[in-house]
């Protein structure tokens, strides 16, 4: 074990945290306990109207105006929010036919989303397509392991981003999944698919030591599970590959997760595992809570799911 | 342990000392929250989807077509009329156009029996009819098939014993499903290539259309099957389908 990670364990024991109070009192700026709220969505495929009373699947569920204010609501509750994507924002309803994502980027900056990464289909009228429609996004598109240099699309994305919410630094970084066989490459072009595990072990590397980042996540769109195929890089496969992250917002696989999943990284410690279905049926809703004497035990934070 | 101690210390100041507080996560909850009726939606977001929402409405909802009667997949054992429809008007539409760039002929279509997605109504037609029929966004490509592949794609619609919608292909099973006769526009199958326009999902082995794969000669026309659908219902005021003798069992 290198000696880095023998400390920052050790000082995870609750010998220390009571130092931890002192340590701060000398500082002290923030408040003494710090929520961030992490809302997310994936899969939404241009559902903009809510199903209507007649729908055999999701009668009267979704709708970007309802969520819309379900977002104001969390965000009025505690201003330390985020809101990301996980991709596929288009295809799926003539809202993308007639527009081409216009007017699904105009209401993800108007609900003021954070951050997305980039899902296969949004792909789907090429990067030519995507690239026209990036001036209505006022958010960042975020993707680490699609290398774009050769496309219109290279500058347009970023490996990650971080955020500081009240003293907190979350680090988001992006994973799109592999385009060969899933998107025409006429529609990619010449993107680069890279090794999500390897750009993942970098992103974490980067966030944690150089970014000193208190939060992690990954934005993913390689898909929750592979049942058929379990060697496929999926969410869950990657969490157990990595270490330092924290949170991993999925998407692809359209998987309705009833609670977030808990997994184990490859140091035995907690990940937590995300996905909200698809369509805009229900938005995902992560509370860390960060605190400044407290029982953090040698294995993380309590969750409760 | 005193040592261990001590370098925990030091490293605890060392951080303490860069940072402007120092907060642990302790808790983690997380839920999903379901969005339905009983959140209000934000009158600012309606009034912003709305005129983009009409604009789509008038487009499609505007009649293009009118269909003499109710077609539905199930109205056939091996070809059904709405079946025929879409195959033919794939043919009809897409074979000016791949002349034009090649110089060569369709020779036949197949689609699949799946990819009809919804019933033709009697009455108006729409262009939201044919986002029903074909959500989907698949584009027409004509592939070179030579004679053992052509073989192989007939013997395929024998065995699937579905109505897989064709067109300028006439095929006749016997009672045990084997096939009688097999012509192409009026003409037997022979050593010649053929050009065979399907959607890119056929292609790619959907519906283990394996016959598709594995070949070099492909031409992406770039034209949705949906817009072919369209074009189709411009064209003709009135579409009456039938259920004909291109696919049957001769019992």
């Amino acid at each position: 074990m290198k000696r880095r990670d023998f400390l920052q364990q050790t000082a995870a024991s609750s010998a220390l945290i009571t130092l931890g109070g002192l340590g701060l009192s000398s500082f002290t700026e923030a408040k003494k306990n710090t929520k961030i709220t992490i809302l997310h969505t994936n899969d939404v495929h241009s559902h903009i109207d809510a199903f209507g009373p007649e729908d055999g699947r999701n009668a009267n569920k979704g709708g970007v105006a309802r969520r819309a204010t379900l977002i104001d609501n969390y965000r009025n509750e505690n201003p330390n929010t985020l809101l990301l994507d996980a991709g596929d924002i288009f295809q799926g309803t003539p809202y993308f036919n007639y527009y081409g994502g216009e007017l699904e980027f105009k209401l993800m900056s108007k609900l003021k989303y954070d951050a997305s990464t980039i899902g296969n289909h949004d792909f789907d009228n090429g990067v030519d397509g995507l690239f026209a429609q990036l001036p209505h996004a006022k958010f960042d598109f975020i993707c680490a392991n699609y290398d774009f240099t050769n496309t219109v699309l290279d500058t347009h994305t970023k490996p990650y981003k971080t955020f500081l919410k009240q003293g907190i630094k979350i680090g988001v970084f992006g994973l799109g999944i592999e385009l060969n066989g899933l998107v025409a490459p006429n529609l990619y072009k010449e993107t680069k698919y890279l090794d999500p595990i390897e750009i993942a072990q970098d992103m974490t590397r980067i966030l944690k030591e150089n970014e000193k980042c208190d939060l992690i996540i990954c934005l993913s769109h390689l898909g929750y599970h592979y049942k058929n195929n379990p060697n496929k890089i999926s969410d869950l496969k990657l969490a157990e590959a990595t270490q330092n992250i924290d949170l991993i917002i999925g998407g692809h696989t359209h998987t309705f997760l009833p609670k977030p999943t808990i997994a184990k990284n490859a140091i035995d410690k907690n990940v937590l595992v995300n996905q909200v279905g698809c369509y805009g049926l229900y938005l995902g809703k992560i509370d860390f809570y960060f605190d400044s004497n407290n029982n953090k035990t040698a294995n993380g934070a309590s969750i409760l799911v | 342990m005193r040592i261990t101690f001590l370098l925990v210390l030091l490293y605890f100041l060392a951080l303490t000392s860069c940072k402007q507080n120092k907060l642990h996560l302790t808790k983690i909850e997380g839920k999903r929250v379901e969005i339905n009726n009983t959140i209000e939606a934000s009158p600012d977001i309606e009034a912003y989807i709305k005129p983009y929402r009409t604009h789509i409405q008038n487009d499609l909802d505007s009649v293009i077509a009118y269909s003499a009667d109710t077609y539905t997949k199930s109205d056939g054992e091996l070809n059904t009329a709405i079946g025929n429809f879409m195959a033919d008007a794939v043919y009809q539409e897409s074979n000016p156009i791949f002349k034009s760039r090649t110089g060569k002929e369709i020779d036949m279509v197949l689609l699949n029996y799946g990819g009809i997605r919804s019933i033709l109504s009697k009455g108006n037609i729409s262009k939201r009819t044919a986002f029903e029929l074909m959500p989907f966004e698949n584009s027409i490509v004509v592939v070179a098939l030579k004679k053992p592949q052509v073989e192989d794609l007939v013997s395929y619609l024998s065995k699937s014993k579905k109505a897989h919608p064709i067109s300028q292909l006439k095929l006749s099973l016997n009672t045990d499903y084997k096939i009688i006769d097999a012509k192409i526009k009026g003409e037997p199958i022979t050593d010649k290539v053929y050009y065979v326009a399907t959607n890119d999902y056929l292609y790619n082995g959907g519906d283990n259309m394996s016959f598709f794969k594995t070949n070099d000669s492909l031409y992406d026309l770039n034209y949705k099957i949906r817009n072919a659908l369209i074009d189709n219902f411009i064209k003709n005021d009135t579409i009456q389908p039938t259920q004909d003798d291109r696919f049957i069992q001769i019992k």
